[in-house]
């Protein structure tokens, strides 16, 4: 396995000029990111877990250091189609329906309309959406519209999979439920995924590498490479191991927020 | 159908306070005439009489369903007192105009949203195009039209498309806008080109806006089209109705061209409701 990162930030900065004065989003942030790997961003709101991943989708400028994404700049890599990526909120458009709006991407990227139908049915079905194509998002529950959007990052060939707080706004059922798929999805698709979130249990629960971030300039304070193995039923929650790292996230939060 | 009742209510109370005023308004007059021929009326023969006027200060309701009824069914469509045969004239330039000022402010719009400049420099004259009176503009319009030799149903649909561009301008800037900026990122994240962002975002999201510009604008061009036709000596037309109603006193028919107008107006509106439902529900965005 030659071992190119596949996303590596060195001494990421990101100041955003704002009308109190510059905010530094990002303070010399490194991380590699190697391919098939699941990473979590785990830290408090203004910590720049979003805003890191946004730089890496190109959404934002970084204003120093550097960063590639299959070693690339992020905006070569947003044209060669390297990653799709999953909002806060589903963001399905009200006037497709779901196939419509997995077919989306397909239709801008010019992907040939015979493929199209096949596709949408794939990604579909990888999201447990199967037969739902036809209907329009506001007839679909919030779970079933953020696994549509997932389908919808999911339906061109990106090999990384950037996720910002996709289930954020749904309850811990549906959250737990959604979590399992995604890491049979994860398992099935061998994608690399970026994964932002402010839960640890579902950070721990779903990632190889867990970055603890803290705010106030937004930097990294702890990286944490997960022990335990890709095989994760529900219940590992309980082991001694899962709660071993969880209690070192929190730790790695605490100190971060001991810092002002 | 539990909206009827209502309407129904109002549309008596309206009637009831019509047919009072008709006779507060023209009992000075059939007192006058009896006065002069030394005759006392009863209440009963003044309400009589201010109700059958001939060229009453406000007609009653029944003469002016009378009128509107004469003139529509009772005339050969091609007569020039025909009510028909005046509307399809208004209503001809009112669609022309309407067409015209739609595709203009849509234009505009999607001008204004795309270009900073425009943004700055077109919006202001736009707003200041509609606080100029338009009875002051529309007769310099048509004189200036006629001595190009630009005349008959164009400088009317101008009229009525300077009307109407305003609010579907306005509309469409704001739904051309609507999209959040999770929609917009999403767009970036395909590297949408303008145009892609334009087609598979921007217009179907301005949808609901501009259906509700577009009710707002046919109704202008209408009142554009009616004013067209007001002080120009235009002898045929709603307004050409109105005004030669008013030259010779004949209320009834001023009445019932107001009637027809609205009735006209009422129809417009509600053909682009019809359209905008069906439209929206098969675009998925019905409520």
């Amino acid at each position: 396995m030659s071992k190119k990162p596949v996303i590596e930030a060195n001494a990421l900065d990101l100041t955003f000029e704002t009308n109190d004065g510059p905010v530094q989003a990002l303070k010399g942030v490194d991380l590699a990111i190697e391919k098939g790997e699941f990473v979590s961003f785990i830290g408090p709101s203004g910590c720049g877990k979003t805003t890191f991943l946004r730089c890496i989708a190109g959404l934002e400028k970084p204003t120093g250091g550097s960063l590639t994404v299959n070693g690339m700049t992020p905006d070569e890599a947003r044209k060669e189609r390297a990653y799709g990526y999953v909002f806060q909120a589903a963001g399905l458009y009200p006037w497709r329906t779901i196939a419509g709006n997995v077919r989306l991407p397909l239709e801008i990227m010019g992907y040939p309309k015979s493929e199209h139908a096949e596709r949408v049915e794939k990604v579909l079905s990888l999201v447990d959406l199967e037969g739902f194509g036809k209907k329009f998002p506001w007839q679909l529950s919030g779970g079933m519209q953020q696994r549509a959007s997932i389908a919808r990052a999911l339906a061109f060939d990106a090999d990384i999979l950037l996720m910002d707080e996709p289930f954020g706004a749904l309850d811990e059922i549906v959250r737990d439920h959604l979590n399992e798929q995604l890491l049979e999805l994860w398992a099935r698709t061998e994608k690399t995924i970026a994964f932002v979130t402010h839960s640890i249990p579902e950070a721990v629960y779903l990632s190889t590498k867990i970055v603890v971030m803290s705010p106030r300039p937004g930097r990294i304070t702890d990286i944490i490479d997960s022990p335990l193995p890709k095989e994760r039923p529900l219940d590992i929650r309980d082991t001694k191991e899962f709660l071993d790292v969880a209690h070192r996230v929190r730790e790695g939060l605490r100190e971060g927020h001991s810092y002002d | 159908m539990k909206s009827i009742v209502p309407i129904l209510t109002v549309v008596a109370a309206i009637v009831v306070i019509w047919y009072g005023a008709a006779v507060w308004m023209n009992s000075q007059w059939a007192l006058d005439q009896a006065g002069r021929a030394e005759v006392e009326l009863s209440f009963g023969e003044l309400v009589t009489d201010t109700l059958s006027q001939e060229r009453p200060r406000l007609p009653a309701p029944h003469q002016v369903v009378a009128e509107l009824w004469d003139s529509t069914v009772g005339k050969s469509i091609t007569s020039k007192r025909s009510l028909v045969f005046h509307g399809w004239i208004t209503l001809s330039a009112t669609l022309l105009g309407f067409a015209f000022g739609t595709g203009m402010g849509i234009l505009l719009a999607v001008g204004i949203v795309h270009s900073r400049a425009m943004d700055m420099g077109v919006m202001p004259w736009a707003i200041a195009s509609q606080t100029i009176p338009i009875l002051a503009i529309a007769p310099m319009i048509i004189v200036v039209l006629s001595s190009l030799g630009v005349t008959g149903i164009i400088p009317k649909a101008i009229i009525s498309a300077y009307l109407s561009f305003f609010p579907v301008v306005v509309g469409m800037v704001k739904g051309l806008r609507s999209p959040a900026h999770m929609d917009l990122d999403l767009m970036h994240t395909y590297s949408a080109s303008r145009n892609q962002t334009f087609w598979k975002l921007r217009m179907p999201a301005s949808m609901p806006y501009l259906f509700a510009s577009l009710k707002v604008g046919i109704a202008a061009a209408l009142v554009g089209t009616i004013v067209g036709e007001l002080p120009t000596g235009a002898i045929r037309g709603l307004g050409a109705r109105m005004l030669s109603g008013s030259y010779y006193g004949q209320t009834v028919q001023i009445w019932s061209a107001l009637i027809a107008a609205a009735i006209l107006a009422a129809l417009l509106v509600g053909i682009i409701g019809i359209i905008q439902r069906n439209t929206l529900k098969r675009m998925g965005m019905a409520q």
